[in-house]
């Protein structure tokens, strides 16, 4: 579903990512692990056009390197940022309708869906969404992108910040989400939920991917968590 | 001393909702695309010139609808094949476009209209006095200018508040991005909001033209006390904007209405101290500095409280 062929990106002269390849089958859950600063981040930000990618993108068998950003979200493509923009100004209803694409076209995810998954999103539906806990936020920016009914939704650093108790919720999202076979790429740092629920994970380092396996396979290779995970 | 004030605070307000008719778009602007607009007020003076060519041609009325499309028209070109190319070079061009825009439109009016005031008149059908506050007959067509604006903030607001459009506008007065990573098209939301602020100011144009004076250096002449509204209401502020407007509208107003000095005050000076500079300040008049008042204001409000009455941002 999505394939990306040796990504290349910079930030005014420095090379961020040096060649990423990587990709997501339809309904898979793909992590992008890594430490601080190795171009997590900045390869999702690519791929939505954010920053300026070379190399070759392709969703669904398109080229949709260097498109905007709304054209390649209405491929079918969501992305949750790790600022968890939400509109502050704006109610937690009136948040979750932007995320709709076509008001014409009701797609797999309601309102109403949303709101009964989160008591705390209801209970609060007509508050400005800038007064939200940082958890809450994390479930609304999430909940909006898939408003969106995309087929791919890309997570950024989605537990950055929060509880356990509330890293788990974001977790059993994220279950969910897989379950009604949308495929995720989930970019993290601690490997708590991601090693539970992926599929596959890829390791970056430098910008570049240092490895590519299955969970179980990233648990036995110590060699590369002591050298590109742990602190 | 009452119908000083009445009359004034009319005024005032008439003022005070003009300006808000040209700041609302352009704070707008400013939030959304971190561009302060200096081509802002020719949007403003090209208004008030279709609107005296227009009600030349076909009248008052049609005129009123006509000017502020072509203007937004003209707007929205500007933003498309001016604004969106010169935005990967940064602020710093898209700011030295405006402000030859604004240069190259007072030029071109001059040219096509000369540099005197217009005979722009105020159409026969509300040229009478609609009421009498003891001695003072304050025109019908002022309070027709203070209806339409009325009537345009109310629908802004409405717009703003209640459409899904106007959703996606609010949203993307502070997060652009994502608004477009939501599958939204932010350009050309970007180009509508550009191609509204500048019909409402077309709309002020058409209004004001002929209650003020319709000359080719009116923008020049309003575009300062703009700036000065949207910084004194915090830039990207509506609502500061909408207060900012109402206050230096009515303060304006007043000043120049007010023909007390400290002489008047405190009485005058000894004479036998002479001529001297105490003596000239001592009797100036309010209505004497009231040009100056805005940007002392300006002055102030950066002073004490640099992100303006209303503003969040810090630039």
């Amino acid at each position: 579903m999505l394939e990306v062929r040796d990504l290349h990106a910079y930030y005014g002269k420095s090379h961020i990512l040096q060649g990423v390849d990587l990709d997501v089958a339809a309904g898979e859950v793909v992590s992008l692990l890594g430490r601080n600063g190795v171009g997590r981040s900045t390869t999702v930000k690519a791929i939505m056009g954010e920053v300026a990618p070379q190399g070759t993108i392709r969703f669904k068998g398109k080229d949709i390197a260097g498109l905007p950003s709304y054209r390649i979200a209405r491929l079918g493509l969501g992305y949750v940022p790790e600022h968890r923009d939400i509109f502050p100004g704006l109610t937690v209803r009136q948040n979750l309708l932007l995320g709709i694409k076509d008001t014409r076209r009701p797609g797999k995810w309601q309102l109403q869906d949303m709101l009964d998954m989160f008591p705390n999103l209801a209970a609060r539906a007509d508050t400005p969404a800038g007064v939200l806990s940082g958890g809450e936020k994390q479930m609304l920016t999430t909940c909006r992108t898939l408003m969106g009914d995309p087929d791919l939704i890309m997570i950024d650093e989605p537990t950055e910040g929060l509880a356990p108790l509330i890293v788990q919720q974001v977790g059993d999202l994220i279950a969910r989400i897989a379950q009604a076979g949308v495929a995720i790429l989930l970019v993290e740092q601690k490997l708590s939920i991601a090693m539970k629920i992926s599929n596959r994970v890829y390791v970056m380092g430098h910008g570049r991917v240092v490895f590519e396996g299955t969970p179980e396979q990233l648990k036995s290779n110590s060699d590369v968590r002591a050298q590109w995970l742990e602190v | 001393m009452l119908e000083l004030i009445v009359i004034s605070t009319l005024n005032g307000l008439l003022f005070g909702m003009l300006l808000f008719l040209l700041s609302s778009g352009l704070t707008v602007i400013f939030s959304m695309m971190g561009v302060l607009n200096f081509a802002h007020a020719s949007f403003y003076m090209l208004g008030a010139f279709f609107g005296f060519q227009l009600t030349k041609w076909i009248g008052f009325w049609p005129a009123l609808l006509l000017a502020p499309l072509l203007v937004g028209a003209i707007g929205m070109a500007v933003e498309r094949y001016g604004l969106r190319n010169t935005h990967k070079h940064g602020h710093v061009a898209e700011l030295l476009l405006t402000f030859g825009l604004a240069f190259a439109i007072e030029e071109i009016v001059a040219m096509m209209w000369g540099r005197s005031p217009v005979d722009y008149r105020v159409p026969a059908l509300l040229d009478f006095p609609a009421f009498t506050i003891f001695s003072t007959n304050y025109p019908a067509y002022k309070i027709f200018m203070l209806a339409v604006s009325i009537l345009i903030f109310i629908v802004l607001l409405m717009v703003l508040k209640r459409t899904r459009v106007g959703l996606i506008v609010q949203a993307a007065l502070t997060h652009p991005h994502m608004v477009g990573h939501l599958g939204h098209n932010v350009g050309r939301i970007f180009m509508l909001v550009f191609g509204v602020g500048s019909a409402l100011a077309g709309i002020a144009g058409v209004i004001a033209g002929p209650a003020l004076v319709t000359q080719s250096d009116m923008a020049a002449a309003l575009g300062p006390i703009l700036f000065v509204v949207i910084v004194f209401g915090g830039l990207g502020s509506l609502p500061g904007a909408f207060i900012a407007s109402l206050v230096i509208g009515l303060i304006q107003t007043f000043a120049v209405a007010l023909n007390g000095s400290l002489a008047s005050a405190f009485g005058p000076l000894d004479p036998s101290a002479g001529p001297s500079v105490l003596t000239d300040i001592w009797n100036v008049t309010i209505a004497q500095v009231a040009p100056i008042v805005p940007y002392l204001l300006l002055v102030i409000i950066l002073i004490v409280r640099p992100m303006g009455l209303m503003g969040t941002r810090e630039t």
